[in-house]
Formats: structure tokens, C-alpha cells, sequence
């Protein structure tokens, strides 16, 4: 079964259009200078349309996450990881482990992960993140 | 509605109109909102209310940044916002909040980004783009989320979210009408099928069918009524986010801290005025932020409150005494029955019955924490 795929947005190409590019991209505020995600044409911390987006480094951690024992047709039907990684950027998205066993274990909370990207069509990569390292 | 009490003090429309192929459903909403402040003089953050139809106010005020007491989600068709209004200046006259913002876009000719709706609707909302890709199959891998995060913070272990459904069957036990009433132990909770680690199926809420339904009047009117008057002594409101991987603190709910704060603001009451107590438990760890987001455990203690048997028949603080999502009933939007059994406590007719029970708090949660209400009944007029 394919993939569950997210459709973009106008608000939202540079951020697919990075994935595919091998890029993570962010945007931050030019008048607060603050990063923040999901993508939007105006600051949510101030309100301001003077916004640019630049390339983040695509490392953080591993904030939280959850194993799912019962998994969408899309995606097999092995327990997988659901997980939420803090960007060294400052914001959080939600992304899968890859990489490692999805075991308790193996994922341990805080430890440090890199991005990476899986194409799934001619205009989707979805980034995911691996154990630094893995 | 009280003559003249109200007053607009912004209006935009889009930017751009006509045909706008390259902004989405939520960026016309937001477009026309920035205009809007703009021409009030006013930020995001000045804004305390917001009102939409068509797409979630949750997914509104969380684009913009803005943390209401008041949010109307009213959708009735074109007139919604003219609805809108009025609520508004109910909700401005009554303290609710202050200032409401009130936004429409919809893509009627180019479709960008339509559908979405509540959030987790259509591949091209946020949440369809940066979280359904991951796999979530609805509130079970998806509300579950922050709580590794929380047991890490505060020391929580598997054994404490496990006691929280122990102690609900207990309750419920005592309730004929509830779905579960054969007593459990932490083992068992452990033991059952594991649903998203670290939840078992035991920790997770039922589903089950059923309804309810309140009537309310004036509390004037309310003495010439059959049955004994519950009133509505305080309330609250907020909404976070419609997506969990955006919550501002996975260790607490920031829509719970704004509600319950204004809800007991409101009512002029302090937590040991509180006899009896409903949080709403999609899931285990619901009651534990909810305990401490409502004030009435410190951060990190409400696992040991609920373990010390506080919470529990006989305890001062009786919570879920219908058994709750966990062993009564869910049907899907729970927060009904919530208040259904504060009610119950206060004509006191509930089967687990808290003695004398005079104030009673049903706390409620929308979607994966994006939303919360919070009411404070009391069956005195005081
Ligand atoms: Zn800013």
C-alpha cells in the first residue's frame, strides 16, 4: 500500500522542495530572529510577515516518541516508532526513527539524532532521523 | 445582548482577491486576520477570542500564535460569522475574554490546501503534511505521545500509569451502568495487549455508543424546576494546537492551565473547596496532567497523589467516580458524561455517591490536547 504522502501548499513547497533537495529547511523571524515550524508567511511568535527561510542543520534529539503496536497499512506491519524530535534549531516535529531496533532500548530519550531523507515520489522525500552515527 | 456594549475596532478583507492560486484555505484565514491587526493596531497576542467557520479555531489560533480564553467553532452555513458576532459580545460582556478575533477564507475557485478540516482532515493541513506521513492511527498512537517525555521529567514509571485505571475501576465497580466493573490490578494493565508502547490496551479509553444531554435557564428560572438546580459557578476555555508534535510543553498542557485557571478564577473558589472532581481520561496519563495543569498537584506529583489512594473511594479528592473513559463509557466526545456525573454528585443521586459534595469540576480535553473546557458546578446558589 503507498504511502500516506503530504500534498503541499504554496505556505509550505520550500520546506518539500528542500526534502527533496537533500535539504532541511526552516524559517525564522527577521524581527524576533526566532526559528519556527511548521512553515507559515508570518512570524507566530510576533506576527510579522518579514520571515526567510535558510537551511537548518538537521540535528536534535529525541524528545518523545511512542511504539506503535498496531501499524497503518502503509506502514507494514512491524511496530515503528511515532516520534517527535527538538530540532538544535529550537522547534519540534513529529518524524519517524530509523536506523535502530524500535525497541524501548534502542531509543532512548534525549539521545542525539541526524536527518535523513526517504523519496517516496518525484515530489516527496519525507525526512526522518537516525541515531547520530547509525 | 446588551445594547451598544460592543464594538468593532478592526476589519480587512485578503490581500489579494479574485483568484489566489498561491495561498492556502488557512493562509487566506490568516492573511485577512494580519490585515485585520493591522488596521486595529493590534498584535496576535493582543487577541484573547477567536471565531471561525470552516476550518478548527483550534487550527486558527495556533497558526497565529494567539492563546484564547474564548474560541467559537459555530458553523451553521454562510451566516456562521454574523453568529460569530453575537457570541462574541456575549463572551465580551461576560468576562469570557476581551478581545475576539473573527476570520473566514475559503478557496472557493483555486481549492488551495481546502479540506483539513479540524485539523487531520485532508493531506494538505499541517497536520497532514507534517505529521499523518508518520503513521498515526488516530488517538492511540497519537495522544500517547508526550507522556515519555512527562515519565522522564517526573519519574513516572509504567507502574503509575497502570494504577491510575486500577483506582477508575474501582470506581467503577460501584457504577451498575459502567462498561468494566470486574476489579484489576497493576499487573493485569501491564499484562494486556500493547497498543503504543508505552500504553496497554488497559490504559486506553473504550468505545462504546450512548449520548447525553444538559438543559440550561436562568438561575432565576431554575428554582421553579422538578429537579434540584446545579450551577454553573465559574468556567473556562482554551485551545493549544491541532497538532500534538506542536505542544508548546509536552510535560503539561497549556489549553488545561488556561482553562482551569480561568474556570477558578471565575468561581472564586480555592482547590480544597472542591469536592469532587472529573477529568476527562481518553487515556491514562489524562488525569495526571490534568491534576496538575487544574492546580491541584505540583509538577511531577500527581502519580504519587493518585498512588497514596487520594483520588480513590474514601479519598479527599474523589476523581472519575463513574469509572470514566477508562472502565464507564466513551463514546468518542466524553466530556458529556463528565458532566453528567458531576451533576449526578451534586442532586446527589450518582451510585458512587461522595457525601455532601456541593462543588464539583468536570475538566475536559478536545482532540490530542488541543483544546480544553472547564466547568465549575455547585448545587449551592451561594
Ligand atoms: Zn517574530
Amino acid at each position: 500500500m503507498d504511502r500516506v504522502l503530504p500534498q503541499p501548499t504554496p505556505e509550505t513547497q520550500h520546506f518539500w522542495d528542500g526534502c527533496k533537495a537533500g535539504e532541511l529547511r526552516l524559517q525564522r523571524c527577521t524581527d524576533c530572529k526566532d526559528a519556527y515550524f511548521p512553515p507559515r508567511p508570518f512570524c507566530p511568535k510576533c506576527g510579522s510577515r518579514s520571515v526567510e527561510e535558510f537551511k537548518a542543520t538537521g540535528r536534535g534529539f529525541l524528545y518523545s516518541y511512542v511504539i506503535n503496536h498496531r501499524p497503518r497499512p502503509d506502514l507494514g506491519t512491524e511496530p515503528h516508532s511515532i516520534a517527535v524530535v527538538q530540532l538544535d534549531e529550537g522547534p519540534r516535529m513529529m518524524t519517524n526513527i530509523v536506523g535502530c531496533p524500535q525497541t524501548p532500548e534502542a531509543l532512548k530519550l534525549d539521545m542525539p539524532v541526524e536527518v535523513t531523507f526517504q523519496s517516496f515520489s518525484d515530489d516527496i522525500s519525507l525526512p526522518f532521523f537516525q541515531p547520530v552515527g547509525a | 445582548m446588551k445594547r451598544n456594549s460592543v464594538a468593532v475596532v478592526g476589519a480587512a478583507e485578503t490581500t489579494e482577491m479574485g483568484r489566489i492560486p498561491n495561498v492556502s484555505v488557512m493562509g487566506l484565514h490568516a492573511d485577512a486576520a494580519l490585515n485585520a491587526l493591522k488596521d486595529a493596531g493590534l498584535k496576535p497576542t493582543d487577541i484573547d477570542g477567536v471565531a471561525t467557520a470552516g476550518a478548527s479555531p483550534v487550527e486558527l489560533a495556533h497558526y497565529l500564535g494567539i492563546t484564547p480564553t474564548y474560541a467559537d467553532g459555530t458553523s451553521v452555513g454562510g451566516c456562521s460569522f454574523m453568529l460569530h458576532v453575537r457570541h462574541a459580545a456575549a463572551a465580551i460582556n461576560e468576562g469570557l475574554c476581551n478581545t475576539v478575533l473573527i476570520t473566514h477564507g475559503e478557496s472557493g475557485r483555486s481549492r488551495v490546501g481546502a479540506g483539513g478540516r479540524f485539523g487531520g482532515g485532508g493531506g494538505s493541513s499541517l497536520s497532514g503534511q507534517f505529521e499523518a506521513p508518520y503513521g498515526p492511527v488516530g488517538p492511540p498512537s497519537m495522544f500517547t505521545i508526550p507522556v515519555l517525555r512527562y515519565m522522564k521529567t517526573n519519574g513516572v514509571t509504567e507502574e503509575d500509569l497502570a494504577m491510575v485505571a486500577v483506582v477508575q475501576r474501582e470506581w467503577a465497580a460501584l457504577n451498575p451502568r459502567a462498561s468494566f466493573k470486574e476489579p484489576i490490578t497493576v499487573d493485569d494493565v501491564l499484562d494486556s495487549r500493547m497498543i503504543a508502547w508505552p500504553f496497554r490496551m488497559l490504559m486506553c479509553c473504550l468505545v462504546t455508543d450512548g449520548g447525553g444531554a444538559l438543559i440550561l435557564t436562568s438561575a432565576e428560572r431554575a428554582k421553579d424546576f422538578p429537579q434540584k438546580p446545579v450551577y454553573i459557578l465559574g468556567t473556562g476555555e482554551s485551545v493549544e494546537t491541532p497538532m500534538v508534535s506542536q505542544m508548546e510543553d509536552f510535560n503539561s498542557s497549556k489549553a488545561f492551565r488556561v482553562s482551569g485557571k480561568k474556570a477558578f478564577d471565575e468561581a472564586g473558589i480555592k482547590h480544597s473547596d472542591v469536592d469532587h472532581l472529573m477529568i476527562y481520561d481518553a487515556f491514562a496519563h489524562l488525569p495526571l496532567y490534568g491534576l496538575e495543569d487544574l492546580g491541584f498537584c505540583k509538577p511531577g506529583e500527581a502519580a504519587g497523589f493518585i498512588n497514596e489512594r487520594n483520588t480513590a473511594i474514601g479519598g479527599k479528592l474523589p476523581l472519575n467516580t463513574n469509572g470514566g473513559g477508562l472502565s464507564y463509557m466513551h463514546s468518542g466526545m466524553y466530556g458529556m458524561y463528565a458532566m453528567q456525573e458531576s451533576v449526578r454528585q451534586l442532586r446527589g443521586i450518582a451510585p458512587a455517591q461522595v457525601p455532601n459534595a456541593k462543588i464539583s469540576i468536570a475538566h475536559g480535553v478536545g482532540g490530542m490536547f488541543a483544546a480544553s473546557g472547564t466547568i465549575v458546578f455547585s448545587n449551592e446558589k451561594g
